[in-house]
């Protein structure tokens, strides 16, 4: 792994990632809205032995500026071996049930920019013929619950995306991974209460690197426990789900 | 949201708030009203020192800074972790000056506890090694703090169990080393006296530690394994991996009675056959021997355990502890861990634990009559002169902090005139009378 591309790098998850592998000396073009977040982030790395750190601002709804982004992510790496996909942001269920606008913003963050940047990054992968897409959607697009099925149809949708992409470009030798993690420790859950199932983002960094330096193109559920958990939630009968308030 | 630290006893009702960066922090501390503010880094303190009703988390100051490749001299944020630092800078050529038995606290954590090592007796705490810091205090402003400026700030905050402000970013001298490997030395000593014997006669080695059966009675009371260690000139620099174990929930209690303790220490004793043997070890199962089994408290049962760590002057130090350990062995309430140091001499921090003698620390189950076996041990330690450690506390009584601690008049004064007493309190500050 030498260089890598992450989008919302600013996320708590995706610095642990980064963090592991600047350790290593890899090169970084980290995208993220924050810019002053983002210094910190480049100093960071840097000093934990990144080969080099580019930085860029993006609000990633904003769909005109991917387009040059990702033109200058290809003019500077010669290869691209890993794009992170791990913005987004965690909706107010019971206010877009009644704000249409902010439903669909909130739809345009969790899904369509994920759909609308790796449609790019995909093609462009697909040409170099290798590099992994890791994209992190949630276990919450498993199924839909009514306490946040916004958010869920969101990532059930790049999920989706994800699975065909894969089917896609696997003759092309591009490995696609699709990052379902369980409840994390981060400022996104910042007021959630935490009990055992909760895990560091640390934690699932590492299973996020240990799927991409083997080269895995799949369905990560992170920590691994959640395979078993979602397994469970899938396959409860409608008509028993439906009475659940979950 | 309930919460609680290492031992798992208490549990507090505690307000989470994971400020992104110092302006929110400070923005916050201007704009708060809970008088019942701590920080908080990884929760390895034992008690209720990193709890309080609203707790500070250091969670996102968790980045590299700076560092002088030189002299090495690492700037970085309050929550970074040992085992970051070690990840990072131990393949670069640079460990940690002072590290506590667990990589997995906070700079922040370190310094407020100003945790010790198998080193203290030749290279004092963590403090000793800290250049300086900068924090946020009650009033919103951030100040930087060293040995120059705001030192009595310092020497408040070193030792100061969070109690006069959030430390957000650290100045840190790093250790050059040339292996990740250690020698270690192992020695079996035959009672307590042997093993003083045996830490005055290797005083010069950096790094040393004992390992108590504390079920051992009579003649072999005190019975123990010494390690003694030094950081070798050979092999890679490597840091070490993480481990694999974890204990995921909560294990029934009965399984820690005291016929398995028994059983579990005459097998560490019966390990090693000679009674000196030569062992090259990387530092992490030199330092870190339980960080491999994550949530290795859980074993203690739901609920939890407290430690006991007390100091007592080295004078005193054989007497004591036999007194101590006699008591214990009596009453038939084993400890699954008792490790035992040498302190080298004290610092000038008001509320630093160590003091020049010994230190002992045994884990306890939580269970009906502990806490009178307990407080019968502080008066022990109080007769010998010495005192516990307030990090892993959770039931000294007022009476006993302020008797052993006699600075802590010095450092009330210095916290008020910060104004740390109007924010910064936890629920061992309160118990303690602070
Ligand atoms: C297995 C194990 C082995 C241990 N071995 C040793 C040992 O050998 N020697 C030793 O000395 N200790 C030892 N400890 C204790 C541990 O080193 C201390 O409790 C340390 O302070 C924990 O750091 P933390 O980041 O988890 O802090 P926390 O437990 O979260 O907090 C501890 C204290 O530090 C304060 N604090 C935390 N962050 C900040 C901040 N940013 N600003 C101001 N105050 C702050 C809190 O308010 C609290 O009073 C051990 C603990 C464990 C679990
Ligand atoms: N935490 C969990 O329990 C959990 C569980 C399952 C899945 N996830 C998913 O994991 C991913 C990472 O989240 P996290 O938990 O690490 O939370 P996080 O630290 O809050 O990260 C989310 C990041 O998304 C960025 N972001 C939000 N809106 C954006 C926009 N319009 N343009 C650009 N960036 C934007 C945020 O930027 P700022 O820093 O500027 O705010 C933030 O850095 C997300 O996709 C999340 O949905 C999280």
């Amino acid at each position: 792994m030498k260089n890598i591309l992450i989008i919302g790098a600013n996320s708590a998850m995706a610095q642990a990632v980064a963090k592991q592998y600047a350790n290593r000396a890899c090169s970084f073009f980290l995208v993220a809205r924050d810019g002053e977040k983002l210094d910190t982030l480049a100093k960071d790395l840097t000093i934990r032995g990144a080969h080099s750190v580019t930085t860029a601002e993006l609000d990633v709804t904003n769909f005109m500026a991917h387009a040059p982004i990702i033109e200058d992510v290809f003019d500077q790496f010669d290869q691209l071996d890993l794009a992170l996909i791990a913005h987004g942001t965690l909706p107010d269920q019971t206010a877009c049930q009644t704000d249409v606008e902010l439903a669909l913003k909130e739809i345009r963050i969790n899904a369509t920019s994920s759909i609308a940047l790796m449609t790019d990054i995909a093609n462009r992968m697909e040409q170099q013929k290798s590099g992994t897409i890791a994209c992190i959607t949630s276990v919450a697009g498993d199924r839909g619950r009514q306490s946040n099925y916004l958010y869920g149809s969101a990532k059930a949708m790049v999920s989706t995306f994800l699975q065909g992409l894969r089917n896609r470009l696997d003759k092309s030798g591009v490995k696609v991974i699709d990052i379902k993690p369980g409840f994390v420790d981060t400022p996104m859950t910042a007021d959630f209460k935490k009990g055992a199932l909760w895990a560091t983002p640390e934690k699932v960094a590492k299973d996020i690197s240990n799927a991409v330096d083997k080269g895995k193109s799949k369905t990560l559920y992170t920590p691994g426990f959640w395979a078993l958990i979602m397994l469970i939630i899938r396959n409860i009968p409608e008509f028993i789900f439906k009475k659940l308030s979950l | 949201m309930e919460l609680t630290s290492w031992g798992q006893y208490p549990r507090a009702n505690s307000e989470l708030f994971s400020p992104s960066n110092q302006l929110s922090l400070t923005n916050a501390l201007i704009e708060q009203t809970e008088a019942s503010s701590i920080a908080r880094g990884l929760g390895r303190s034992y008690g209720d020192s990193a709890l309080a009703n609203k707790v500070i988390r250091s969670n996102q100051f968790t980045h590299f800074i700076d560092f002088d490749v030189e002299k090495g001299i690492l700037t970085c944020g309050s929550g970074v972790s040992l085992a970051d630092i070690l990840a990072t800078f131990v393949p670069k050529g640079w460990f940690v000056q002072v590290t506590p038995g667990t990589k997995f606290v906070t700079v922040g954590g370190a310094i407020a506890s100003d945790v010790h090592g198998k080193n203290h007796h030749l290279d004092g705490c963590f403090s000793q090694h800290v250049l300086g810091f900068k924090m946020a205090l009650a009033s919103g402003e951030v100040v930087h703090c060293s040995r120059q400026s705001h030192p009595e700030l310092f020497f408040a905050t070193c030792g100061g169990m969070g109690l006069t402000g959030v430390i957000v970013e650290v100045e840190l001298q790093l250790l050059p080393i040339s292996s990740s490997y250690i020698n270690q030395t192992t020695i079996k000593a035959e009672n307590l006296e042997q093993a003083l014997t045996l830490f005055e006669q290797h005083y010069d080695t950096t790094y040393s530690v004992a390992w108590i059966d504390c079920l051992a009675t009579g003649d072999s009371l005190g019975r123990s394994l010494l390690m003694f260690g030094e950081h070798d000139s050979d092999g890679a620099l490597e840091a070490g991996s993480e481990g694999k174990l974890a204990v995921p929930f909560n294990m029934p209690s009965f399984l820690l009675n005291k016929y398995s303790i028994q059983a579990f220490n005459s097998l560490y004793y019966a390990r090693v056959r000679e009674s000196e043997s030569q062992q090259y070890i990387h530092y992490e199962p030199f330092f870190y021997p339980l960080d491999g089994i994550h949530n290795w408290n859980r074993m203690y049962g739901k609920n939890g355990f407290t430690q006991y760590q007390f100091a007592i002057p080295k004078e005193n130090g054989l007497a004591g502890m036999t007194e101590i350990l006699t008591r214990i062995s009596d009453s038939k309430r084993g400890s699954f861990l008792a490790v035992l140091k040498a302190f080298g001499q004290a610092n000038d921090n008001y509320l630093s634990f160590p003091i020049e003698g010994y230190t002992l620390a045994l884990d306890f189950k939580l269970e009906p009559g502990l806490f009178e076996l307990l407080e019968e041990l502080d008066q022990i330690v109080l007769a010998y002169g010495g005192r516990l450690y307030l990090t892993k506390d959770a039931r000294m009584s007022e009476q006993t902090f302020k008797q052993s601690y006699p600075l802590w008049t010095e450092f009330d004064r210095v916290r008020k005139e910060y104004g740390a007493d109007k924010l910064f309190n936890s629920h061992q500050s309160k118990r303690l009378g602070l």
